[in-house]
C-alpha cells in the first residue's frame, strides 16, 4: 500500500482518478474532483506574475527612496548613484546595482495613516467601508489569471511571513495561503492510505453537500470549496515551490538566510511553479523612535540584500518581463523628526516602487518638495498604482466586478495608469 | 358600560383559552417572550424591521442546532451528547430558559462560562498575540487571571471598565501588588505619549473610534483633533515601569503607575499637552471627556487623578451602555446593531437605532449584569431562528453589504478557541487536563498557528483561522484531530466501540456528538459501508482483519468526516 507520506510516485491527476471512481464501492459519486479542464490547450497561456514586498509598519521613504540632505528634515543618511538614473539611500547599495529593474514613485499621495486602514487601502484600492469588503491585489490577480493556468494545483495567493488582506466579496476561495518563510507547510501529512481516505472523503462529501443544499448561505459552500484545494494541495508535486532549503547554498545565502530573505526566494520559485501573486512581508518599519540606528543597522541590511537578490535572480533567469514586483507599506513617515529621533505615520507624501514586466525601469516618477513634506507633481494614489501593476500584467483595466449586493465595481478602484511606468 | 362589561369579559375568555393547550380556538399569538419584558420588547422591535422592509422570517432552529447554538455562544463549546439529551428529551414548557439559566447560574457551569468570557475579553482587550512577544509589558496570564476573576463572580460591567481604566499594580501574578487590569493599558501608555491608550479605551468602551483624528479632524465623524488630545490628556500621568530579571536586560514584567505629571509646557499647575495642526501649528490641551465635563487641569497626583476622573466620567456615558449592549448582540448574532462595533455615532447609524439605546438602558438599569443581558438576547425570536433562509429573505444577508435584519440565523466560522474546547469535550479529554494556567498555555501555544501579528504600534494582527487552507490541513491532519479520532485503549472512540451500543447506535451518537442531530439515511448507509470496508480490510482481500480493531478503525473514519464537514465548523 502507498503511504501518503511519500508522495512520490503518485501525483494529484492519478490520485483524483482513484476519487472518481471511487463510486465503484457503490459509494455515492464524488463531486469534490477538480473541474476537468479539457480545453486547456485553447486558453491562451498568460504566465505573468506579480510578487508584493510589504513593508508592514509603514517605511520612512525619506530615509531609503527620495533622500533630502541637508535639510532639517532629511535626516542622517546621504544618497548614492545607481545603475539606473536615480539615487538612493547609501544603506542600499546592492539594491543600487538592480536599480536599472525598478522605478521610484516618488508622488504617492494618500489619505490613510492609521495601520489598519491603510493596510486595507494599500491592498485594495479602496478605503475601508461597513458594506462592502474589497478584494485585495493577491485575490483581484489570482481571480483574473487562475483560469489561464489549468496546470496549477496550489494555491494561487501566497503570502509569505504575512496575512496580507482577504479575498472581501470574492469569497473564501480566493483567500491568501499563508506559510511561514521555511517552507514547512505545517499539517500536510497525513499518514493514511490513499483507499482509506478516499473513503473518508466519501462520507464528509455527503455531509457537506447536504449542509450546502439547505440554502444557508455562501459560508457553506466555501467550505466546500477550500476542502477540494486542500485536497489538491496535499497531494501535488508542485508543493516542492516552498521548499527553500534545496536550493543551492549560495543562492540561499545571496538572498539572506532571514526570514524575508527566504521569503523572497521562495517567491521567485513560486513564480516559477506558476503562481501568479506572492507577498512577501517585513515588519518592523513602524519607528516612533531611534529611527536612523534601526533602519542602517536592522532594515535595511535585510531588505537591501534579498531585495536586490530578488531583481538579479528574476533578470537572470529571464523572468524580470514577466513578474512584476512592488514595494510598498501602508504609509510613510513624517517629514518632521520627532522628539525621541523617530517618525511617525504620515501618508501625504510618499514612495512606492514598481519594477519588472515591462514596466519602465531606472526612473524617479514624480517629486517632492526640497523637505519632503509635499508631492510637487501629479499625487498618484494606491488605485494607481494597482491599475498599473494590472496593465503590466495584461489585465484589462475594464474588468468589472460585481459585489454580491450587484453593485458593480471597475478593477483598481478606476485606478489611472502611471504612464512614466510604460512610456 | 354594558360595552366595556362585554369586552372585559371576551378578554378573560380569550386568556383563558390561550392558557388552556391544547384548546382548538387559541388565537395566533407572537412569538414566546417567557414572560421577560426585555425578550417581548427585542422581539417587537426586531419585527418592527421585517414588516418596514416586508420580509419573513425563517422557520425556528431545530432543538439540537439552537441547543448548540447556544452552549457555543454562551460557554464556549458544543453541548455533549448527554447534555444535549437532556434539553431534547425534556418536555418542560420553559425548558430554553432553563438551559439559558442552568448555563449562566449553574455552578457546574461556572468554569467554563468564565473561561469563554475571559477568551472573549482577553481577545478585545489584548489581542490574541498580546503579551506572547518577548520582553512584553503585558503578561497575558495576568490579563485571564484578572478576567476570569470578573467574569466567575460576575462582576458588574461598569466595575470591571473601572477597574481596567484606573488600574495600578504589578502585571504578574504572584508579584508583590499584582492587579491583572494593568495588563489592558501597559503596553499602550509608554509610546507616542499615549495615543494607543487613548484609541483603545474609546473604542472598546465606548464604542467611538478615534484613532484617525490624532493627526487631523476627521472627515465623517464629529470628531475633531482637538477632543482626541484632550481625552488623550487623561492618560498623560500613566506610566508602565519594566521590571527586570535580576541581573539581566529582560523584562520580567511591569508596574503600572501614576505620576505627577509636569505638562508639556512645564506647569505642572495646568499641566497642558500641545498638539500639532495639519498646518504646523501648535495648540494645548487639557483633560476635557467626550461631552465636553472638564476636570482639574492640575498634574499633581493627589490633587487630580486623572485616570480615576476618566474611569467615573466613562461609566456615566450612556455610550458606555450602548457599547456593550452593541458588542454582545454582535457575538450572538456575528453582527451588532453598527458596523464595525466599535464604531459607532451620528456618522454610521445603527441598523435598529431605538433597539440599541433601549438595551443599554436596560444594562444600565440592571446593574450592569451581562448575564442578564445575555439571557434576553439568548431567548429573543430572533435568535432561535434556523440559519435556513427562505425565498422571501435571502436578501437579508450582510455579506449583500445589506444592513442586518436578523430574519434568520446568520452562518458564522467557530473561533479557534470553540474549536479547541468543543474537541475536548466532544472526546472527553477534558477530564484530565492540569491546572487551569496549564490548559491555557497548551491551548495559546496551538492557537500561535493562526495568529499573525503585524508588529505595529496598534497591536494589529489577523487570524488565519476563519475558513482557510490552513485551517482545513489541521482538520484533516492536525494533532487535535489525531488526538479526537483517536482509537488506543481508553481513548473516546475505544470506549465507544467497546459499549454495548449497536453499530446504529454508535453513529447516531457520532452524529449527535459533532453536529447534534441524527444521521439522515445516506449518511447511515455510507457509515455502515465505512465499517463493512474496515472489516474487509479495506478490499484488500490478502490482509488479515481483526474485527475489533475494524470496529473502531470505521469509528474513526466517520468522526473524522463528521468533524471535517461545514455543518460542525459553522455555528449555524
Amino acid at each position: 500500500m502507498k503511504s501518503f507520506a511519500t508522495p512520490q510516485g503518485m501525483n494529484r491527476r492519478h490520485f483524483m482518478s482513484h476519487l472518481a471512481g471511487a463510486s465503484a464501492m457503490t459509494i455515492p459519486a464524488l463531486t469534490m474532483g477538480h473541474t476537468l479542464r479539457t480545453h486547456a490547450q485553447e486558453l491562451k497561456r498568460n504566465k505573468k506574475s506579480a510578487i508584493m514586498l510589504w513593508m508592514s509598519g509603514g517605511p520612512s521613504t525619506m530615509d531609503i527612496w527620495d533622500l533630502k540632505p541637508g535639510t532639517n528634515t532629511g535626516g542622517e543618511f546621504q544618497p548614492i548613484s545607481t545603475s539606473g538614473d536615480v539615487q538612493i539611500s547609501e544603506h542600499m547599495p546592492m539594491m543600487a546595482k538592480q536599480m536599472h529593474n525598478a522605478a521610484i514613485i516618488r508622488s504617492m499621495s494618500t489619505r490613510e495613516a492609521d495601520h489598519g486602514r491603510g493596510r486595507y487601502y494599500m491592498h485594495t484600492g479602496y478605503v475601508p467601508n461597513p458594506n462592502v469588503e474589497h478584494p485585495s491585489y493577491g485575490a483581484v490577480i489570482s481571480h483574473e489569471t487562475i483560469d489561464q493556468r489549468p496546470e496549477l494545483e496550489i494555491p494561487p495567493f501566497v503570502t509569505v511571513g504575512g496575512g496580507s488582506e482577504g479575498p472581501g466579496f470574492l469569497g473564501m476561495a480566493w483567500a491568501p495561503f499563508a506559510v511561514n518563510s521555511n517552507g514547512q507547510i505545517r499539517n500536510l501529512q497525513m499518514g493514511l492510505d490513499e483507499r482509506r481516505l478516499m473513503q473518508r472523503m466519501a462520507a464528509l462529501d455527503l455531509v457537506e453537500k447536504g449542509f450546502v443544499s439547505q440554502r444557508r448561505g455562501q459560508a457553506a459552500s466555501d467550505h466546500q470549496n477550500i476542502l477540494k484545494k486542500t485536497l489538491a494541495l496535499m497531494t501535488s508535486e508542485q508543493m516542492k515551490a516552498f521548499r527553500v532549503t534545496e536550493e543551492p547554498q549560495e543562492v540561499q545565502e545571496r538572498y539572506g538566510m532571514d526570514n524575508f530573505g527566504k521569503g523572497c526566494l521562495m517567491a521567485r520559485r513560486l513564480v516559477e511553479a506558476g503562481v501568479p501573486f506572492i507577498e512577501v512581508d517585513l515588519g518592523g518599519w513602524d519607528m516612533h523612535n531611534d529611527i536612523f540606528n534601526t533602519l542602517s543597522n536592522q532594515r535595511l541590511p535585510v531588505l537591501d540584500r534579498a531585495m536586490s537578490a530578488l531583481f538579479e535572480d528574476l533578470e537572470q533567469r529571464g523572468l524580470i518581463e514577466d513578474t512584476a514586483v512592488m514595494w510598498m507599506g501602508e504609509f510613510s513617515r513624517t517629514p518632521r523628526i520627532n522628539g525621541n529621533t523617530g517618525r511617525d505615520h504620515w501618508a501625504r507624501s510618499w514612495s512606492v516602487v514598481a519594477g519588472g514586466a515591462g514596466m519602465n525601469g531606472g526612473i524617479a516618477v514624480g517629486n517632492t518638495n526640497s523637505d519632503g513634506t509635499r508631492v510637487e507633481t501629479e499625487p498618484y494614489t494606491s488605485q494607481d498604482v494597482m491599475a498599473s501593476v494590472c496593465k503590466s500584467l495584461g489585465i484589462s483595466l475594464e474588468t468589472t466586478f460585481t459585489s454580491r449586493s450587484g453593485r458593480p465595481m471597475k478593477i483598481a478602484n478606476s485606478g489611472k495608469v502611471i504612464k512614466e511606468l510604460f512610456a | 358600560m354594558a360595552i366595556r362589561f362585554s369586552i372585559q369579559t371576551l378578554s378573560a375568555l380569550a386568556l383563558l383559552l390561550t392558557l388552556a393547550p391544547g384548546m382548538a380556538l387559541s388565537a395566533p399569538r407572537g412569538p414566546d417572550d417567557f414572560g421577560i419584558p426585555q425578550v417581548a420588547k427585542i422581539n417587537e422591535k426586531i419585527r418592527e424591521t421585517w414588516v418596514a422592509y416586508e420580509l419573513k422570517p425563517s422557520q425556528a432552529a431545530t432543538e439540537g442546532e439552537w441547543c448548540r447554538r447556544v452552549f457555543l455562544d454562551v460557554i464556549g463549546r458544543i453541548p455533549s451528547v448527554e447534555e444535549l439529551q437532556a434539553f431534547t428529551k425534556s418536555r418542560s414548557a420553559t425548558k430554553k430558559a432553563d438551559l439559558v439559566g442552568m448555563l449562566l447560574f449553574d455552578d457546574k457551569y461556572t468554569e467554563e462560562y468564565a473561561r469563554n468570557w475571559t477568551t472573549v475579553w482577553t481577545t478585545v482587550l489584548i489581542g490574541r498575540a498580546g503579551g506572547t512577544e518577548r520582553n512584553s509589558l503585558t503578561n497575558r496570564e495576568g490579563m485571564q487571571k484578572y478576567l476570569r476573576d470578573c467574569f466567575a463572580r460576575n462582576k458588574p460591567y461598569n466595575d470591571m471598565v473601572d477597574e481596567l481604566v484606573t488600574a495600578t499594580g504589578s502585571n504578574r501574578p504572584g508579584a508583590e501588588n499584582f492587579n491583572g487590569a494593568v495588563n489592558f493599558l501597559a503596553m499602550k501608555v509608554n509610546e507616542e505619549k499615549g495615543t494607543q491608550a487613548t484609541a483603545d479605551t474609546a473604542k472598546i468602551f465606548l464604542g467611538l473610534q478615534v484613532q484617525c483624528t490624532q493627526c487631523h479632524n476627521h472627515p465623517f465623524n464629529e470628531w475633531k483633533q482637538q477632543k482626541f488630545w484632550e481625552f488623550n490628556a487623561f492618560f498623560r500621568q500613566t506610566r508602565a515601569l519594566r521590571q527586570f530579571v535580576p541581573g539581566t536586560r529582560d523584562v520580567a514584567g511591569s508596574e503600572l503607575v501614576d505620576q505627577d505629571f509636569a505638562g508639556e509646557g512645564g506647569t505642572p499647575n495646568t499641566a497642558e499637552i500641545y498638539y500639532e495642526l495639519r498646518n504646523g501649528l501648535l495648540k494645548a490641551a487639557y483633560p476635557v471627556f467626550i461631552n465636553d465635563t472638564e476636570i482639574g487641569k492640575s498634574g499633581f497626583v493627589n490633587e487630580v487623578n486623572r485616570r480615576d476622573q476618566l474611569g467615573e466620567l466613562i461609566q456615566k456615558s450612556e455610550y458606555m451602555d450602548m457599547s456593550v449592549a452593541n458588542r454582545y448582540w454582535a457575538h450572538f448574532f456575528g453582527y451588532g446593531f453598527t458596523k464595525p462595533i466599535d464604531d459607532m455615532g451620528p456618522h454610521n447609524p445603527a441598523s435598529h437605532p431605538e433597539l440599541l439605546e433601549y438595551l443599554g438602558q436596560q444594562v444600565r438599569e440592571h446593574s450592569y449584569n451581562l448575564k442578564e443581558l445575555i439571557r434576553w438576547i439568548t431567548l429573543s425570536e430572533a435568535y432561535s431562528l434556523t440559519s435556513r433562509m427562505t425565498k422571501a429573505n435571502e436578501g437579508d444577508d450582510p455579506l449583500l453589504g445589506e444592513t442586518p435584519k436578523f430574519t434568520h440565523f446568520y452562518l458564522r466560522q467557530m473561533q479557534a478557541e470553540e474549536l479547541y474546547e468543543s474537541l475536548l469535550v466532544a472526546t472527553r479529554a477534558a477530564e484530565n487536563r492540569g491546572s487551569y494556567e496549564d490548559q491555557e498555555r497548551s491551548k495559546t501555544q496551538w492557537l500561535a498557528q493562526f495568529v499573525m501579528a503585524f508588529g505595529t504600534d496598534d497591536g494589529g494582527e489577523s487570524t488565519t483561522f476563519n475558513g482557510t487552507i490552513p485551517q482545513a490541513l489541521m482538520m484533516f491532519n492536525g494533532e487535535l484531530i489525531r488526538n479526537a479520532t483517536d482509537a488506543k485503549n481508553g481513548s473516546f472512540l475505544w470506549d465507544l466501540a467497546n459499549s454495548k451500543m449497536k453499530p446504529q447506535q454508535k453513529i447516531d451518537y457520532l452524529f449527535n456528538a459533532g453536529l447534534a442531530r441524527r444521521p439522515t439515511k445516506d449518511e447511515i448507509a455510507i457509515a455502515n459501508q465505512l465499517f463493512i470496508a474496515r472489516a474487509t480490510g479495506g478490499g484488500n482481500k490478502k490482509k488479515q482483519v481483526d474485527p475489533a480493531a475494524a470496529g473502531i478503525a470505521a469509528l474513526q473514519d466517520i468522526w473524522w468526516a463528521v468533524l471535517n464537514s461545514n455543518e460542525f465548523i459553522i455555528n449555524h
